[in-house]
């Protein structure tokens, strides 16, 4: 545009004072509307890049006919009403038997009093609200039962404080403190169990309680020995009782979402599945805290021994594969504060890395792609940065084939480095990777999205489907800001719904297929077996240093041959 | 009227009132963007916010129906600031509006020392940064109008004026 005579704003004005009352001269008039309206070709330009935008945009989005994911995100289905109360007794209630009471709605009024004076420090420290919002599940605590008196009236203080107050607060009936499980177990008032003990103790407190007709929540893994594995699936299967393994991750959301994507086909035929675990504190290294009160007179410590049937089993592989020196060092008998509080060290009472965190990510990729007990497994690794006197390995690396899949899983894992390694599912077309979130990048040599790539539609190993849980609008096309919040968890399921602890819905479920038996808890004794197969034979190939194979049909662990 | 002590030469005119259209179509294009992406939303960018108001940004992205709001009156105040400096249609109205908007924006993520945001920046910014400019920009359009020059308020001023 140009401006050709004096332009001030009034300039016209100044104009129009001597031709007043005079209508403007046509030309003039013309002028006029000219500068009023001359930008309005602006609109115009932007109007039509807009349009060309959003048919870009809309070439980037047509990728449904080979990339096609429902829009739907699972919701948490209403408890039945009217059902029963359940009575529930818990053994061990240590670190994780504390986070089980907590998850299901015990929580100690000390516990609750520090989340309470934090939300005062804090008005974005939710954690009190949240936990006092956390639906009542309609369940008592009436038996607690712990060998460390410390423990136990911890136990004793959750389970009392039903309206989940802080210190000084309201308090409902006392849980009965049981001095042995065996004497909880034969208890008429309890209907379930949960057992958080350490790992020697899982089967057998299980298959017990199976015995005694009580519902069972155990801790993974299922099993600290191969021969109670089959025993307690036997004992579970005849008894009929409900039982649930605890891996919560059976509840994580976005894996229902992976799950779809992998079985429309969507990676292509999958070659390799990495899983890790890294961690890199002593508390992550099972460095646990030595109580204060703790000492021979507040310990039972006979009963933490274990039960002399699964030790001898124990003792007995130990000795005939020549594997002493991962037993003792100190004796079983010997009292051991270290040996008490960090006993995931020694594999006197551990399963160590492989039952502990191998043992998730299994159960997820099992959850995922069904793949049942490995073909065979192979293990390396060693004690190479907490050398504390512990047995167990603190740096592990696992191989799993599954040659019927044309398939193999490796875990890796180490206890002295933080770097992040998420799940990640490669497949010819796109690798998956599984988290609380889920991202997938395309392949640059995929066959399926071969079209797509060449059109410049899909762009290979840059993220191109993100799923944060929650999120309603879940778009084909990942960009780049909603990446940047995905990654860094900033989830949007505070906006969308609400957020559950995975550990109460997966207590949760558990008490609803107790109440209407028709319903199927999602890690069952088959999911458990499995489970409890795959991590021995990952341990014994760590042990014994050689391949260890399963045979189907005789469901038996065959080791290879040295050399 | 002040606006009547300013005479402007026709190139002074032309840059004025160029300026004025490419902030225009910068805040413009922003609303419109949101407003055709279904699922958009203020939550990320005002969940991210640093600095001394950080709480104050959270606090809104937070609560659900105060959010909602939010998220209109971005939309839309956007467009309609573009739309008023394009068009020089209430052109010193759509300035200030402008300016608030970039206030907000500046003080959810100020470039402070030490400051670090998940959001995406194309530059390298110490206390200045574009939205500081952004409003700069805006102040001298309100002090140097041109829109009563080149645009509605051509037509609007004399409307008035009658």
């Amino acid at each position: 545009m140009s401006i050709k005579e004096n332009n001030t704003p009034e300039d016209k004005n100044e104009e129009n004072k001597e031709t007043h009352k005079s209508a403007l001269p046509e030309s003039q008039g013309r002028r006029d509307a000219l500068k009023t309206l001359a930008t309005v070709p602006v609109l115009g330009a932007l109007a039509y890049g807009v349009y060309k935008k959003q048919k870009y945009n809309a070439t980037l989005q047509d990728v449904k006919d080979v990339f096609n994911v429902s829009k739907e995100s699972p919701t948490i289905a209403k408890m039945q009403p009217n059902g029963q109360q359940i009575r529930l007794g818990i053994i061990g209630c240590g670190i994780r038997g504390k986070q089980l009471l907590r998850a299901a709605g015990f929580a100690t009024p000390q516990s609750l009093q520090d989340l309470i004076d934090a939300a005062k420090k804090n008005s974005k420290d939710t954690r009190y609200k949240d936990f006092k919002e956390q639906e009542d599940l309609n369940i008592v605590l009436a038996g607690v039962c712990d060998i460390f008196d410390t423990f136990a009236e911890q136990g004793i203080a959750a389970g009392s404080n039903i309206y989940r107050e802080g210190v000084g607060g309201k308090l409902g009936p006392t849980p009965k403190r049981y001095r042995t499980y065996q004497e909880m177990l034969a208890a008429s008032d309890i209907d379930a169990i949960l057992i958080a003990s350490p790992d020697h103790w899982h089967s057998t407190m299980a298959m017990e309680a199976a015995k005694a007709g009580k519902h069972v929540y155990v801790e993974k893994p299922l099993s600290w020995t191969v021969p109670e594995t089959y025993m307690v699936r036997e004992t579970i299967k005849q008894t009929g009782i409900v039982f649930q393994l605890g891996h919560q991750g059976r509840q994580v959301d976005s894996y229902n979402k992976a799950k779809e994507i992998i079985d429309k086909g969507l990676l292509g035929p999958i070659s390799l599945i990495e899983v890790c675990t890294n961690r890199n504190d002593p508390n992550g290294a099972w460095v646990y805290n030595i109580d204060p009160t703790a000492n021979e007179q507040t310990i039972d410590w006979k009963q933490f021994e274990g039960n002399e049937e699964r030790v001898k089993e124990y003792m007995d592989y130990m000795t005939k594969y020549n594997l002493l020196k991962y037993v003792g060092p100190e004796e079983r008998t010997k009292f051991s504060l270290p040996r008490f509080f960090r006993w995931r060290c020694w594999w006197d009472y551990s399963t160590g890395l492989s039952g502990d965190l191998l043992t998730h990510e299994y159960d997820a990729i099992n959850q995922l792609l069904g793949v049942g007990i490995p073909h065979s497994a192979t293990s390396s690794g060693g004690v190479y940065f907490f050398k504390d006197g512990r047995t167990v390995p603190d740096v592990l690396q696992t191989t799993f084939e599954f040659p019927d899949k044309n398939m193999t899983m490796l875990y890796s894992a180490t206890l002295a480095s933080n770097r992040n390694r998420g799940k990640v599912i490669m497949g010819h077309d796109a690798s998956m990777e599984v988290g609380d979130t889920l991202t997938v990048k395309v392949d640059s040599a995929s066959t399926r999205y071969k079209e797509k790539i060449d059109k410049g539609i899909i762009k290979p190993n840059v993220p191109f489907y993100t799923y944060v849980p929650g999120k309603s609008n879940v778009d084909a096309v990942t960009s780049a800001t909603e990446l940047y919040f995905a990654q860094r968890g900033l989830l949007y399921s505070y906006l969308g719904g609400k957020r559950y602890d995975t550990t109460f819905l997966h207590i949760r479920e558990w008490l609803e297929c107790i109440r209407d038996r028709n319903k199927k808890t999602s890690c069952g004794i088959d999911e458990a077996f499995q489970e409890a197969i795959t991590a021995h034979m990952g341990t014994r190939a760590y042990l014994e240093g050689r391949t260890m194979y399963w045979d189907k049909d005789k469901e038996e662990i065959v080791r290879g041959e040295l050399g | 009227m002040k606006n009547r002590l300013i005479m402007y030469s026709s190139s002074q005119t032309f840059w004025l009132v160029l300026l004025r259209l490419l902030i225009g179509w910068h805040f413009l294009y922003e609303g419109v963007a949101k407003i055709l992406s279904p699922g958009w939303s203020a939550y990320p960018y005002l969940m991210d916010s640093g600095g001394f108001l950080s709480s104050f940004f959270q606090s809104i992205a937070s609560n659900p129906s105060l959010l909602g709001i939010v998220n209109i009156v971005n939309a839309y105040g956007l467009t309609v600031v573009g739309l008023g400096l394009i068009l020089g249609c209430f052109s010193r109205l759509a300035s200030i509006g402008g300016i608030l908007f970039l206030a907000l924006f500046y003080l959810s993520h100020p470039p402070f020392v030490g400051a670090s945001y998940i959001m995406p920046t194309e530059g390298s910014y110490l206390w200045i940064d574009k939205n500081v400019i952004e409003m700069g920009a805006l102040m001298v359009l309100i002090y140097f109008p041109t829109s009563q020059i080149i645009g509605l308020d051509r037509f609007i001023c004399k409307f008035c004026k009658r």
